[in-house]
């Protein structure tokens, strides 16, 4: 089963564009990611620039409207992910538990759906969704 | 914590430490099965005192000094035992004079050596095929003797008895804890992925039982497979069979029909396969290729997989392209049943005439007898040919050969159609 640990850092809701982490807080996570790989259990992460650099797309009243970051409503925002492969939620959070965050970071995990987790109809339902996730392109 | 959800999380970390641990103790005792019994005291101690003290702040490094204090214990107990034989003695003196500096090593030191050591050993041709997959499961892959044999779909005690005989082989041979020399190096190599893709084999096309796929026999295989590329990365062919190994997991939701039943490759919704895992084999492809190992049978492979995944629709296929790595693969590792994989690329690529040549030659072929996929391959290009009396005839042939009920059911529909002189 896949899990993704969602990390959130407090304070990064109103940190300014172009916020990054400092060379000593990236060594010590490559070493944690480095870790994941190693135990075979990594399949995918990502750091996310700060909300002030990204936008929200809201549809209140049905329709989309966009506002820049950051957004003065958000308590906990992303700072990134790992996606994982383990055997069971306890596992999942043993590597969580491992990561060498600070004392405002949260990771948060939680499993990802699979097709197979679905009743028949609502497989029947989500047939379109993966063919989104196809367009993402060849990679 | 209740004392349920801390045994479950003492499990889920000795999931992830046991294979360093039972390296490391092997190491210093030089006997993978004593290593692995103390490992396992290690755990029956973490689960008599972390319910009442709480897990540990560092988990792992507390199972790992426990289980080597007690591989330390067991040296000096041996070593008082063996007083008088001085030969005996000598030998036990080394092992501790070797294994005290390791026990103070810290856990995040690289014991990568060590953990390729125990993936040598546990794939050490001395053992059976059955053996090598049962110990390397166990040691390397974390599972219990209760999850393997699920997977395998054989009794508990079964593989208990197993997992027991292959370490008494191991101390009986006196099979040292090493990497094998550069010499016996690509053969040994070999030896170990042949294990991996067996796993990964038995979960994506499961040879009995009445599910066609088990994907978590996949997964584990793939793990396996990924902390092998971790601990030889300049090995092309570990790259290749991963590359194999994720190009292939990414179809496995789009291999099963609603009602469990198997979807051939040509048939699946594309749109279903899983795009991470695609982009990690390709990666893994480049990899294998990057250090020339393009042309291992692996990769290659890999390669074949590959031109699947990088056609959108089933009609995009490069079959020429696939055709050519198939005959590649043929002059590299001749064998029938890459010949009638190969017919089937060639087939697709120069039309169903051309792929029946080839598996018309096969007809005799002693490997192949009983071999359902012989008589289906055969039956899908005569029946594309339009000559629906034998298809039909060979259709119901594999279906009485194979021992998937799923597949069974898929061949004998391909049978009813032809009667009915509907083509599919």
């Amino acid at each position: 089963m896949r899990f993704m640990m969602l990390m959130i850092p407090k304070g990064y809701e109103s940190a300014t564009p172009g916020t990054l982490p400092d060379a000593e807080g990236v060594a010590r996570m490559m070493k944690y990611n480095e870790s994941l790989q190693k135990a075979g259990v990594l399949l995918a992460l990502d750091g996310l620039h700060p909300p002030s650099m990204g936008a929200r797309v809201s549809f209140e009243g049905g329709k989309p409207k966009v506002r820049d970051g950051p957004f003065a409503e958000a308590k906990e925002v992303l700072g990134g992910y790992w996606m994982i492969q383990v055997k069971s939620k306890e596992e999942a959070v043993a590597w969580a538990s491992r990561c060498p965050a600070g004392p405002n970071e949260v990771i948060e995990i939680r499993q990802v759906q699979e097709f197979a987790d679905f009743p028949p109809d609502v497989q029947q339902a989500a047939a379109g969704l993966p063919e989104m996730q196809l367009s993402r392109g060849g990679t | 914590m209740t004392a349920s959800a801390t045994h479950k999380a003492i499990d889920a970390v000795f999931r992830i430490e046991s294979a360093k641990i039972i390296a490391s103790v092997a190491r210093m005792v030089r006997d993978v099965g004593l290593a692995e019994e103390l490992a396992q005291d290690a755990l029956v101690a973490a689960l008599e005192t972390w319910p009442a003290s709480g897990v540990p702040d560092n988990p792992g490094a507390w199972l790992m000094t426990t289980a080597k204090n007690r591989a330390l214990d067991r040296l000096r107990q041996r070593k008082l035992h063996a007083e008088k034989e001085d030969e005996l003695t000598r030998e036990i003196e080394q092992l501790l004079a070797d294994a005290m500096p390791r026990v103070d090593a810290a856990l995040d030191d690289d014991i990568g050596d060590d953990l390729l050591r125990l993936v040598f050993t546990a794939c050490h041709p001395v053992l059976s095929t059955e053996a090598r997959v049962a110990l390397t499961l166990r040691l390397l892959g974390g599972l219990t003797t209760d999850e393997i044999a699920r997977a395998f779909l054989v009794p508990e005690s079964t593989i208990a008895q197993r997992i027991v005989r292959a370490k008494r082989t191991l101390a009986e041979a006196r099979v040292p804890f090493e990497v094998p020399r550069t010499a016996e190096l690509a053969e040994r190599l070999s030896s170990v992925l042949e294990v991996v893709y067996l796993v990964f084999n038995e979960g994506y096309s499961a040879t009995s039982g009445e599910h066609w796929v088990r994907p978590t026999l996949c997964e584990d295989a793939l793990r396996l497979g990924r902390i092998l590329a971790q601990l030889t990365p300049r090995e092309p062919e570990v790259h290749g069979l991963v590359a194999l190994m994720e190009i292939q997991a990414s179809r496995l939701a789009a291999r099963i029909g609603p009602k469990g039943e198997p979807i051939l490759l040509l048939d699946q919704n594309r749109a279903r396969w899983d795009q991470l895992l695609i982009g990690r084999g390709l990666a893994a492809l480049e990899r294998a290729e990057a250090q020339g190992g393009a042309l291992g049978p692996y990769a290659l492979q890999a390669a074949i997989a590959a031109c699947h995944a990088r056609a959108l629709a089933a009609a995009d296929t490069d079959w020429s392209r696939i055709a050519a790595l198939y005959d590649a693969l043929a002059a590299l590792t001749p064998s029938p049943v890459v010949e009638l994989n190969r017919a089937v690329a060639v087939a697709m690529a120069f039309g169903p005439a051309a792929g029946l040549s080839i598996v018309d030659k096969l007809a005799g072929e002693p490997a192949l007898k009983g071999y359902h996929l012989l008589p289906s391959v055969r039956a899908d290009l005569l029946a594309k040919l339009g000559r629906d009396e034998e298809a039909c005839a060979e259709f119901k042939r594999a279906a009485d050969l194979t021992r998937n009920e799923r597949e069974r059911a898929l061949l004998l529909g391909r049978a009813a159609a032809c009667a009915k002189g509907t083509r599919q």
